[in-house]
Parts: C-alpha cells; sequence; structure tokens
C-alpha cells in the first residue's frame, strides 16, 4: 500500500455506469482530511469573494440561507479511488454568489477555516456546476464533512469540494493549491483521471 | 510499505469526528525513506510558523488523505506534505524553516 488511504473498502465493478475508471463504488462516506477538524460557529461563519480589484463581497450564515436554496442528486468521486453514488445535497449555487460580481478573471483559488486551498477555473464552477452546499442527506452538514458548510464540484474530484469553505479569490493565472501543487492535476477530471500531473 | 491504515476501518467510515484523527511522526519513516537511507524521524526541525523544534518523529500527522500532511504539535501549521502521485513521491517542506540531522 502506498501513503495514500482511502479509508474504505469497495468493491469495484467495471460495467458499472456512472462509474468512472479506476473507481471504486462504497455505499459509505468516508472522511479525508489533511488537518483537524474546525468548529465553526454559523454566528461567526462568513463566505468572501475578494475580485481581481480588491472588492470583497461577503455573506454571513443568515445572508447565505436567504439565497435562493437548491436540492439536487449527485454522484461523488475522491481522487483516492472511491465513488458513492446517489448523494443528496442542499445549497447555493456558485452562480448566485457571481450575480452581481465584476470579474474578467478566469480562474478562482478557494480557501476554507483550518488552511486548505484548492484552484478551479471559472468554467468548472458557473452554469450549475458547483454550489455551497450546507445540507446532507436532508440534515445539517457534520463537521467531518464539511459543516457547517462545504463547496461541492461533483464533476471533479472530490479534493476540489473544499470542506469548510470560507471564501475564494480571482486569479489571473491558474495557481495550484494544496494538493496541487504537490503532485495532483490541476484540473481533476474523474472521467479522464486527471489524477495527477 | 504498509502504515496498518487500514486497520479498524472495516465498518467504511475512515476516522469520525471525535476520535483521534491523527498518528504519531513516525508514520514518515516509510515514506521518507524513498528520500533518505538513514531514518529522517529523527531528523529535528524547526516551524517555520512558530518557530517550535523538534524531531519529526514527534509531528501530528494526517494521512487519511490524498497525501500525507504532517502539522507542528505547538500550533497545528503544516510542517511537510508527502505525496504518491503518478508513480512518484512529492516532498514539500516549506513549514519547515530547517531540518537537522546528528552526523555520526
Amino acid at each position: 500500500m502506498g501513503i495514500i488511504s482511502s479509508g474504505f473498502r469497495g468493491r469495484r465493478n467495471k460495467d458499472q455506469p456512472g462509474l468512472p475508471p479506476g473507481q471504486y463504488l462504497t455505499e459509505s462516506f468516508p472522511v479525508l482530511s489533511a488537518g483537524p477538524t474546525p468548529r465553526i460557529d454559523t454566528a461567526e461563519w462568513e463566505f468572501q469573494l475578494t475580485t481581481e480589484a480588491g472588492q470583497v463581497h461577503s455573506w454571513s450564515w443568515d445572508d447565505f440561507q436567504n439565497l435562493p436554496q437548491e436540492e439536487f442528486t449527485v454522484d461523488i468521486h475522491c481522487v483516492t479511488s472511491w465513488s458513492k453514488f446517489g448523494t443528496r445535497w442542499k445549497g447555493v449555487s456558485l452562480d448566485t454568489f457571481f450575480q452581481d460580481v465584476d470579474t474578467s478573471h478566469p480562474y478562482t483559488m478557494f480557501s476554507s477555516y483550518g488552511g486548505y486551498t484548492t484552484n478551479l477555473p471559472m468554467e468548472d464552477i458557473l452554469n450549475g456546476k458547483a454550489w455551497i452546499v450546507h445540507q446532507f442527506d436532508g440534515e445539517d452538514l457534520q463537521p467531518a464533512h464539511g459543516g457547517p458548510a462545504r463547496l461541492l464540484v461533483p464533476h471533479l474530484y472530490f479534493w476540489k469540494s473544499a470542506k469548510w469553505v470560507r471564501g475564494l479569490r480571482m486569479m489571473e493565472r491558474n495557481d495550484p493549491g494544496f494538493w496541487e501543487t504537490n503532485g495532483y492535476n490541476l484540473h481533476g477530471d474523474p472521467w479522464l483521471e486527471e489524477r495527477y500531473w | 510499505m504498509s502504515l496498518g491504515l487500514d486497520d479498524g476501518l472495516a465498518d467504511g467510515t475512515g476516522t469520525e469526528a471525535g476520535g483521534q484523527d491523527y498518528l504519531d511522526g513516525n508514520a514518515l519513516a516509510g515514506p521518507l525513506s524513498e528520500f533518505s537511507s538513514g531514518d529522517l524521524t529523527v531528523a529535528e526541525g524547526r516551524c517555520e510558523n512558530c518557530g517550535m523544534t523538534g524531531v519529526l518523529a514527534t509531528t501530528r500527522v494526517y494521512a487519511h488523505a490524498p497525501g500525507m500532511t504532517a502539522r507542528c504539535r505547538g500550533c497545528g501549521s503544516v510542517l511537510l506534505r508527502l505525496t504518491e502521485a503518478g508513480g512518484r513521491t512529492v516532498l514539500d517542506l516549506r513549514g519547515l524553516s530547517y531540518l537537522s540531522i546528528q552526523r555520526d
């Protein structure tokens, strides 16, 4: 075994529709993290979007809850090789956060409480492709799974779906984040097996 | 190389909130042997963030992730990251201002 721990034992089914190459199906929800689980009081929670002009758009927890909410079901795929089908979430589309934002930069860097970062192109987070979610399977999102709120970008490997998200800043270049700096792919499409550099 | 991380994970949940979710720095010994024939876990390092010094064996290692992350026992900052990616082992030491090892 290598130094990557997927934290589960699953089963592989090459003929399973919806399962990207090299992935195994699991019914559980493994917890992966590069650090301790932060406990964030929603009274203190804030989500910030910072543009290239230095303009900061901020949402408190109440602001966030008052935005249009979407409920949806998607499959998720972790680079450590597990996939989980039919996960049910509730949250706010990134399109909503960008409605009144003036930016021309094509890339973003998301950051989390606890210091984690991950880079994402705008084309991967707009047009209904990404959300800030606060409920999983009808319940408030547990801290171990990124609660009170995490980024969800289900069409990319799950390391892109930053837990404990606190904001993003616009970038002109596609600079790498926490794992992308150290061997993991800048993009991370599971169907193309974009796992590594 | 095995870190024994699959032990006790038969329910497939990995580590859950509330339990100890890190290993001690001795877990770095195997992966670091890719870079040195000696045992680098006995090397003393200095945290770039808080200045705390100690041998790598005393760090806290988070391994249930796409790579291993060793954090400072004092301030929690990331000291080093180790990934195995695409047939390559990558070692990121940006959180350490030095690593020191006693010569024989």
